[in-house]
């Protein structure tokens, strides 16, 4: 271990460097063309043959460094010193190879000023390919194994691997093209430096203005958004916890149904929720129709502004604060209601002062991922916004609406950044550092007590109407892909499914000739690349953040935060600006497409993890580690199996989102990378409804159909608990 | 092995780094700004004329501005196909288009030549539309009113809390309206205008389309909306009618332009050219869009509103197309409309 490792990984990247094409290929690596020009070749050279052969001396130094690497794994030294002098090399690799590849673009010096100091060059050269990216994984690799050689991280590479595989991907794919972004908040529109802009940008009235108080006209969009995100994080919360309760802890006989339902709005491409609201809510709806009808309230438009917003944010986003919360009101663990029971308190003084105390970690993840979907959401505001603005569609239109104002949407965009934080401050004030530890490794811990009747009764009121509700909306808009016209002409066809979804039979095989297929396929494909990614990135990262200690943990958790407060858009426009350009030049290819779903998705995962975590005891891990497994083994044989529930939300999350993200995917789709979403969109705004509709229908299959296979292959998490049944069975 | 676990993930990533977007011989990659339909035609068509391969790329006109800025460092578009005018004139503005002649110039309307000498060349009109009202006949029926016929007809009290139209500061179309407005009766008699039209607006919405399919979904009576928007709702159904005001209106001018910079460029100017044909403009009426097309020749199907039956004012794209005078006359309609309490 002391020599293997650093060794593997230097002569792995010393033979990337020397074997590999440095450069991106215009065919990919697939096609095996380059082998033959890997020395001869200005596009196909390996790093070594680029330096040498090709004039491009810039590359030599960071290769040198990796010999140097090859050798203090070589040398005999003692361990300390070898992972202290690993350390040293391999940041100066970094370093290095950073200099080069930002300083060095398209067109030689990539910024003015390193043209002014030391004249123009000629050299040039486009995004790094596969030798380049594994000499950059080399260097990180080999300064992890240094820094655990060293001591940090407990001394285990494992924890150090994974610190720094984590750091590095959300620096290099989260950190780095936002701010790429919020930097032009400082920034004229030449790109000079003004940072007295920035505060002009932020004081308009029509940010601040509280005029809606006073009754004279509407408030700024920052306060609409904090008060719509207040609203929205609390509701869903409290409907996400009385869904949560009747599902785990009542006898209510339709638990799956009841499941299922709960999960339809977040498998619901963005939009279809708001369309459906206006049919059912519209003037012209049937909610209207109806008053009108037998009352003669004339119609009104209440739906459009903040009730119908709310109401439709409300739809979308209790399933994720449910999904957060199932797990964490699942693990609450019987021992300590019991306990409380045997102290005489009765179930309604346990639930308050002991189950829901338990509970709040979920409650506070759960309101601030209400929260902070609310200020991000996008396709809500925009269908039934109407004079109604929030920071996120203002965001919108200052990046394509008739101002064009990058400085401007970067300015909301650190405004919303802000509130966002705001929030994720708030709730580590709130939660604090008290235990809520409840799993642990002690054997049976009893029967989870039934909810208090007024508990019990207060949970379903809430959550069997809405559900009642949710059903109503869906038959509705299920409906829709089945007539000709959504809300116009009702006659019964099944045109919409035929023009996406058919399938032809000729001599050669079967034809996919449906207009959908080529996104839809794409869209599969994609979203099934980027779930077991963003799971696996969001639980490690929440593993990393609840129980390992190291320096800079608080930053790591506020990073993965950043992509999930910044709106799609601003994402969008940011991945373009950042991975246009080399070094890193990946734009119109499907990796960017699955990048953006991965680091954008990933905090919930994280979010889930660390509530879930944050109920296992500690002295589980320490249990494992005294049998005398590694950080991996504990990992995977102890944690993980307890973390199941928040696997699958995480995985479910994971697909789902990708397949439903509209916004932050507009800049990065192209002709041959094709979304769903996108397609449904451009038919939206066509006006071709039962197409869109019936296309997403056909998505909400697929999605349900994803999350019973997740459901199916993580399995349940066996906690040693009896279930209710066998009591039952037993009185 | 330890250590390969957790950079797994990282390697399978950097696999990913080989492979950049494909730039075959013969391809061209167009950013459209007009309808899907009209879109994939016009490339399908394309390609059976030429052999070149359209890759196609559908977006709005406000989003392909924003991606041909970002992406100005490294233009992975060749051409920007469709779209209103002003973007274009933006994009011309900020250098981000190319500047090109085509043979074809000769042939088309003079507005759509202004647009290219407006530019300096660096974007052509494909087609235009003119502004006006989209209305409910149903819901107006209902409510015994007359439709409106000419900009002051929007202000009788019977419109009150019926009419809707965008925000500029977000939709291209509402500019349109303001500056119409403003090359109409002059600035001042414009935005007294605008105040008393307050009245009766239900909502300015954010996007430029969405009152027209307000008007459609009978969830507002009357829009000021481009008239070919209209047609196209009509067709699918919806119970929707539109006018031209008799005081005269402005248009929109539907253009194409070539990134500066484009990998493909000789395949562009082939594009471009092809597209100022009346084959090509023919096609947009055949994806049931009814604007009117640049190149004289081609025929106008019966469905199109009539650029003669239209009173158009002598739109002045190249004044009100600039980014300054928007800029200003925006945030006019800020202080003195936008803050205005709901009436």
């Amino acid at each position: 271990m002391n020599v293997r490792a650093p060794l593997v990984w230097s002569a792995a990247g010393l033979l990337a460097a020397a074997l590999l094409p440095w450069y991106a290929l215009e065919d990919g690596l697939a096609s095996g063309d380059w082998l033959s020009g890997l020395w001869s070749s200005k596009d196909y050279a390996s790093g070594v043959a680029q330096a040498i052969e090709h004039g491009r001396w810039w590359l030599a130094p960071a290769l040198l460094v990796l010999v140097a690497c090859l050798v203090v794994s070589f040398a005999p030294l003692a361990q300390r010193r070898r992972g202290a002098l690993l350390v040293a090399t391999s940041c100066i690799g970094l370093v290095l190879f950073g200099a080069q590849a930002f300083a060095i673009g398209l067109r030689g010096w990539s910024a003015g000023w390193l043209v002014s100091l030391f004249g123009e060059m000629d050299g040039q050269q486009i995004g790094i390919g596969a030798g380049g990216a594994l000499v950059l994984v080399t260097f990180l690799a080999l300064l992890s194994i240094g820094l655990a050689l060293r001591g940090a991280f407990g001394g285990d590479t494992f924890v150090a691997g994974a610190v720094t595989t984590v750091a590095a991907s959300i620096l290099l794919f989260t950190a780095w093209p936002i701010l790429h972004i919020l930097v032009q908040a400082f920034q004229n529109a030449d790109g000079a430096f003004r940072p007295q802009l920035m505060i002009e940008r932020l004081a308009e009235a029509k940010i601040w203005s509280l005029r809606c108080l006073i009754g004279r006209g509407g408030c700024g969009v920052a306060w609409n958004t904090l008060f719509l995100a207040l609203c929205c994080g609390a509701g869903s919360t409290a409907l996400g916890l009385a869904f949560a309760l009747v599902a785990t802890r009542t006898a209510f006989r339709f638990k799956r149904t009841l499941r299922v339902l709960t999960v339809l709005p977040i498998i619901t491409p963005p939009f279809v929720i708001g369309l459906a609201l206006i049919l059912v809510f519209g003037r012209s709806g049937l909610v209207n129709h109806f008053l009108e009808w037998t009352l003669a309230i004339p119609p009104t438009r209440w739906i459009y502004g903040f009730p119908g917003v709310l109401l439709a944010q409300l739809f979308a986003f209790t399933p994720v604060a449910f999904l957060v919360l199932i797990g964490v009101v699942e693990g609450v663990s019987p021992t300590f209601e019991e306990a409380s029971q045997t102290l005489r308190a009765d179930r309604w003084a346990t639930f308050t002062t002991v189950s829901l105390p338990l509970m709040l970690p979920g409650l506070a993840n759960a309101f601030l991922v209400g929260f902070i979907e609310s200020i991000a959401d996008f396709g809500n505001p925009i269908v039934l916004g109407g004079d109604f603005g929030v920071l996120s569609t203002e965001i919108y239109f200052a990046v394509v609406g008739a101002q064009l104002d990058y400085g401007r949407a970067a300015a909301l965009a650190l405004l919303l950044l802000a509130l966002a934080l705001g929030a994720f401050w708030l709730q580590r004030r709130l939660v604090g550092r008290r235990s809520y530890a409840t799993i642990s490794g002690k054997g049976d811990s009893g029967l989870p007590t039934p909810l208090p009747d007024a508990a019990r009764r207060a949970a379903q009121w809430i959550a069997l109407p809405w559900a009642a509700f949710t059903l109503l909306l869906y038959a509705f808009t299920f409906a829709g892909g089945l007539v000709k016209v959504w809300g116009r002409d009702y006659t019964p066809t099944l045109a919409h499914y035929v023009k996406a979804f058919s399938i032809e039979r000729s001599a050669e095989g079967l034809i996919w000739s449906g207009a959908a297929w080529n996104s839809f396929w794409t869209t599969v494909k994609l979203a099934a690349i980027a779930a077991p990614l963003t799971a696996a990135l969001g639980l490690v990262t929440a593993w990393l953040v609840v129980r390992q200690r190291f320096v800079g943990r608080a930053t790591l958790e506020f990073a993965t935060m950043l992509s999930f407060a910044v709106p799609g858009t601003v994402i969008g426009v940011a991945y373009v600006f950042a991975f246009n350009v080399p070094p890193f030049e990946i734009t119109g290819t499907a990796l960017i497409i699955v990048l953006c779903f991965v680091f954008r998705n990933m905090p919930v995962g994280v979010r889930a993890g660390m509530a879930a975590m944050s109920q296992i005891d500690g002295s589980l891990d320490e249990a494992s580690a005294t049998l005398r497994a590694g950080a991996p083994q504990t990992l995977f044989y102890v944690v993980m199996p307890l973390l199941r529930p928040a696997v699958v939300g995480a995985l479910v999350y994971g697909f789902v989102r990708a397949v439903t993200t509209v916004s932050a995917v507009v800049f990065l789709v192209t002709a041959e990378y094709d979304l769903a979403t996108t397609y449904i969109i451009l038919r939206v705004i066509n006006g071709d409804y039962g197409l869109a509709i019936a296309y997403s229908c056909a998505l909400i299959a697929l999605m349900l159909a994803a999350i019973l296979l997740i459901q199916f292959l993580v399995g349940d998490r066996r906690l040693g608990r009896r279930s209710m049944l066998q009591q039952r069975g037993r009185t | 092995m330890k250590i390969g676990l957790p950079l797994a993930a990282t390697l399978a990533i950097t696999t990913g780094f080989c492979t950049t977007s494909a730039s075959a011989q013969g391809v061209v990659n167009v950013y459209c700004s007009v309808q899907v339909e009209w879109c994939t035609l016009a490339a399908n068509e394309f390609q059976k004329a030429t052999g070149i391969k359209v890759s196609m790329t559908q977006k709005g006109s406000g989003e392909t501005i924003a991606q041909l800025k970002a992406e100005a460092q490294n233009p992975k578009g060749d051409v920007w196909f469709g779209g209103t005018g002003d973007p274009h004139l933006q994009a011309a503005e900020d250098g981000l288009t190319e500047p090109y002649k085509s043979p074809h110039l000769a042939e088309l309307h003079r507005w759509a030549v202004k647009q290219n000498s407006d530019s300096g060349g660096r974007t052509v009109g494909i087609y235009a539309g003119a502004l006006g009202f989209g209305y409910n006949t149903e819901l107006l029926a209902k409510k015994g009113t007359k439709p409106p016929a000419c900009w002051a007809d929007l202000l009788k009290p019977e419109f009150k809390g019926e009419v809707q139209v965008a925000n500029p500061n977000s939709s291209g179309t509402a500019y349109v309206e303001i500056a119409t407005l403003v090359q109409l009766w002059g600035e001042d008699k414009a935005f007294d205008y605008l105040k008393k039209l307050h009245a009766n607006i239900n909502a300015y919405t954010r996007s430029g389309t969405a009152p027209i399919k307000a008007v459609a979904r009978g969830e507002t009576g009357v829009s000021i909306s481009f008239i070919h928007d209209g047609v196209t709702e009509a067709l699918v159904g919806f119970p929707v009618k539109v006018t031209t005001p008799c005081e005269g209106t402005g248009y929109e001018i539907g253009s194409m332009s070539i990134v500066k910079g484009a990998r493909h460029m000789a395949d562009a100017k082939k594009f471009y050219d092809w597209a100022l044909t009346p084959e090509a403009q023919k096609l947009g009426a055949q994806a049931k869009q009814f604007q009117v097309p640049s190149n004289k020749a081609t025929p106008v199907p019966p469905e199109a509103p009539k650029f003669a039956d239209i009173k158009l004012i002598d739109y002045d794209q190249a004044k009100y197309g600039k980014s300054a005078e928007r800029k200003r006359l925006i945030a006019r309609w800020d202080s003195e409309i936008g803050n205005l309490p709901k009436p």
